[in-house]
């Protein structure tokens, strides 16, 4: 079965299965030998479970792999090493407190007898890095080197391999440097000649131009569409990757934005990164009063960061933010809720909510202040106040003094929204608030912002969700590797605009410094 | 110039326990005049190889990440239980049987890996966090030891002829002037030394302490190397209840009560981070002393026994608030290199 000579390994309708979500579909798979297979999908796509699949460090909940003809079942990463496929991790999986050496062949140790070889060791990480042109002494700790250099030794582990067959290089390029991205390219096409096959994911859509071969690109867990990189275009892959399913409807509003006031100015908002560059990259923005600003971009684009600047939970950023015609020196939360913000944080369950509190004491947690009598709470106004928000915004709960778990994911994260209401923001931050909600509950958190927009609030929205963004906001900047790519408004507002924006800050060239 | 005096201060601060060590010597020797003889030296490292041998099992734990409650409880339970058996010998029916002192050895050693591998699997299979796993192991050790005599020592251990189980009193007594635990403490220390730095299973212990989802993804068995760093500790402190009730020649079931705290204390001024990830034998054998000559020490000198404890305290907090500023220090230092570099 499956016996196709160019075709390394062959996945067969994975299924994977989550509590709550299915991440992948009936996804079929061809790895094609000696060549760069690319996989490209929006976040969650399923990009990486699948790799995970491939790699054994998850295991399918259906479907079957086929490597040589036969059927393959990874229980784990060794048994994957054992068919030679080696997997160069998204995020970095080395050991900071161990040395290079160390952690290139760690799993992989050279032995006289009983004890390790170290002679060796150190011999093999000097030539493996001199190959990869980074010759970093093998004796430094992992911890005291650059992204870009930690990127190399991770690159260099998998190179040590000699049956090495499949290399899967899940955005290997994100955090390296032009010159660095050029010398990965060419150590990719000497693999490739040594008739190893590559995965390749990557968000840098030039990049995959350049250097693949085969393109898939997946979305909501399943396959869409399948092509040779020469057959096709990037308008191509943009629109397979966005799809054209669902639609929620745009709100119309009845506040003449335009000759709103301007309540908030960010003026070259710079957040360096650990091992150089910038998490933020001289940002300027502005929101109006009333006004629903949307701020879309790729995962690791900056959004969050942004917003903890806002907060005065990254001491460490620099440039201004003029708030209500006055410049603003952010130093704490409480101070920032103080003024008129208020944040809903991406995370619910480890930022949003403290689980052990009940629904009412979640909801009133951080405005507590306003319920006082003397040093004591008063449970009577507290309780007032936490009634009236949730019948304002319709949260379904039939007792406030139940386990805020007890909510579905949706109620939960209005009582989150209500929490920062409660507050009585000027404006309201918004961190992905339909992330992990079903459909109705996302039309309800939208309803919400519409309803309190109009109210005269002012609210900056996160979303990783083209469909949802459009729909809800006035206005939309897109950040890009921390660099603000685009503004839109009106009719501009489109998804190819959007898409295109998103990848604008990630060019080989400018991408990432060192 | 600046950067000088930084890899000066650094020299200093890797150094520092040994500098310690040796400030504490010739502090106690001016203080009590008795301190740098022969008898003080010997009584000295007797109590240093104890706390040393627990020290080098929890410096493998402390390395994944972990810690070991239990070892003080072990080194009495262990000890209750060699006692026992050459006293009382093993009754099963109405028979009873007795062994030579090494088959008692052997069967503590393993008792003590059990404990270990108990430890191990309650904070693997069961997800406990191993200081609850190990607090919980502590009391029902100490339980047992107190059960086992009904609270009462097993006096004068000296074992009778005709049972063939006399010779215990050799693991308590001077070999060419020189304490006999002392010289498994270098064994096991030389054993711990080469485990950590010339095997693959100590990469695999540096390795689970420094990212242990990392070591997962590289195929590392974390959960096997973390019930083997207890079954070490556990071994360890078998070792220090059997040399504890030869040196006695008597097993109380009180012996080794609060002793993990001295070898977490030890471990600590070596310089391994309760965080994980990092520390050395060599750091540990040096930190056992400090621990050792201070207690000592402060003995000879007629300092009370309640303000030993104050200031063993502050030693500890000084010495954790002085590893974290080499830490940082090194950060520093590293950040400036590679800007250097650049």
């Amino acid at each position: 079965m499956f016996d196709d000579p160019n075709v390394v390994l062959h996945c067969e309708k994975i299924d994977k299965i989550y509590p709550g979500t299915k991440a992948l579909d009936q996804v079929s798979f061809d790895l094609l030998k000696a060549k760069v297979n690319v996989l490209i999908g929006e976040n969650g796509a399923g990009k990486s479970t699948l790799m995970k699949m491939i790699a054994g460090i998850e295991q399918p909940s259906a479907g079957k792999m086929y490597m040589d003809g036969q059927e393959v079942y990874f229980k784990d990463t060794n048994a994957a090493r054992e068919r030679g496929i080696g997997i160069i991790h998204q995020e970095l999986s080395l050991f900071p407190n161990m040395t290079v050496f160390q952690n290139i062949f760690i799993g992989h140790e050279k032995k006289n007898g009983l004890f390790l070889n170290d002679a060796e060791h150190r011999k093999g990480a000097d030539v493996i890095l001199k190959r990869l042109e980074h010759e970093i002494p093998a004796d430094t700790l992992v911890g005291d080197l650059r992204v870009g250099q930690q990127q190399m030794v991770e690159i260099a582990r998998n190179l040590i391999q000699d049956d090495l067959r499949v290399l899967i290089m899940d955005e290997p390029t994100s955090s390296l440097s032009a010159a660095e991205v050029k010398v990965l390219f060419k150590i990719m096409r000497e693999l490739l000649e040594q008739g190893i096959s590559i995965v390749y994911i990557s968000h840098r859509l030039e990049e995959i131009m350049e250097i693949g071969d085969h393109v898939t690109i997946l979305r909501d867990g399943k396959y869409v569409a399948d092509a040779d990189i020469k057959d096709i275009e990037l308008s191509w892959i943009v629109e397979n990757m966005v799809g054209k399913n669902t639609q929620y409807h745009r709100f119309e509003r009845s506040i003449d934005l335009d000759h709103a006031e301007k309540i908030l100015e960010m003026k070259d908002i710079t957040l360096p990164k650990q091992g150089g560059g910038y998490l933020l990259d001289h940002v300027n923005m502005y929101l109006k009063k009333g006004e629903v600003l949307g701020i879309y971009g790729l995962l690791g684009a900056g959004r969050s960061e942004l917003f903890e600047c806002l907060m005065g939970m990254r001491p460490e950023h620099t440039g201004e933010f003029i708030f209500e015609g006055k410049k603003l020196k952010v130093s704490s939360i409480s101070e920032q809720i103080e003024r008129g913000f208020a944040l809903v944080p991406e995370d619910r369950q480890r930022q949003g909510l403290i689980q052990t509190l009940d629904i009412g004491k979640n909801a009133a947690i951080a405005s507590l202040k306003n319920y006082m009598s003397g040093i004591f709470l008063n449970d009577k106004k507290e309780d007032a106040a936490v009634d009236e928000q949730i019948r304002d915004i319709h949260i379904k709960v039939a007792d406030k003094r139940l386990p805020i778990l007890s909510l579905s994911g949706g109620n939960q994260q209005k009582v989150v929204i209500a929490k920062g209401l409660m507050t009585h923001p000027t404006v309201l931050l918004l961190d992905e608030p339909s992330r992990g909600i079903d459909i109705g509950a996302k039309t309800e958190v939208f309803e919400i912002i519409h309803e309190f927009s109009e109210r005269g609030l002012s609210i900056i929205v996160i979303s990783s969700e083209l469909k949802e963004i459009m729909a809800i906001a006035d206005r939309i900047y897109v950040l890009s590797n921390g660099k603000c790519t685009g503004e839109l408004s009106g009719d501009e507002i489109t998804e190819d605009n959007l898409v295109l924006a998103s990848y604008a800050g990630l060019g080989t060239g400018a991408g990432a410094r060192s | 110039m600046k950067k000088n005096n930084n890899q000066l201060l650094m020299t200093l601060l890797k150094g520092r326990t040994f500098i310690v060590l040796i400030v504490l010597v010739i502090f106690f020797s001016f203080a009590s005049k008795s301190f740098l003889s022969v008898t003080t030296l010997t009584m000295v490292a007797k109590h240093v190889a104890l706390y040393g041998i627990l020290a080098l099992g929890m410096t493998f734990v402390i390395i994944t990440g972990g810690i070991d409650l239990s070892v003080g409880s072990v080194v009495g339970l262990t000890g209750m239980l060699a006692g026992g058996m050459i006293q009382e010998g093993i009754t099963v029916g109405n028979k009873t049987a007795y062994f030579s002192v090494p088959m008692i050895v052997l069967f503590m050693l393993i008792f003590g890996c059990l404990v270990g591998i108990i430890n191990g699997l309650i904070v693997t299979k069961l997800g406990v966090a191993p200081f609850i796993a190990t607090l919980g192991t502590m009391y029902i050790c100490r339980g047992f030891a107190n059960l086992r005599s009904g609270g009462t020592t097993f006096s004068n251990l000296k074992g009778y002829e005709g049972l063939g189980n006399v010779g215990l009193k050799v693991l308590g007594s001077n070999i060419a002037g020189i304490p006999a635990g002392v010289y498994i403490f270098a064994v096991l220390a030389i054993i711990s030394a080469i485990l950590l730095k010339k095997m693959p299973i100590g990469w695999y212990i540096l390795a689970v302490g420094g990212n242990e989802k990392s070591a997962r993804l590289s195929g590392i068995k974390a959960d096997s190397v973390k019930i083997f760093v207890y079954a070490v500790s556990g071994f360890c402190a078998a070792w220090v209840g059997l040399i504890n009730t030869a040196q006695l020649s008597a097993a109380h079931p009180a012996s080794g009560d609060g002793w993990e705290m001295n070898a977490i204390a030890a471990t600590v001024l070596g310089g391994t981070s309760m965080a994980g990830g990092s520390g050395t034998i060599v750091g540990t054998i040096v930190g056992a002393f400090v621990i050792g000559v201070i207690n000592d020490g402060m003995t000879m000198c007629g300092v009370s026994e309640f303000w030993q404890k104050v200031i063993r305290g502050f030693v500890i907090i000084l010495a954790v608030v002085i590893d974290q500023t080499q830490r940082n220090l090194q950060a520093k230092m590293a950040l400036q290199a590679r800007n250097e570099n650049k």
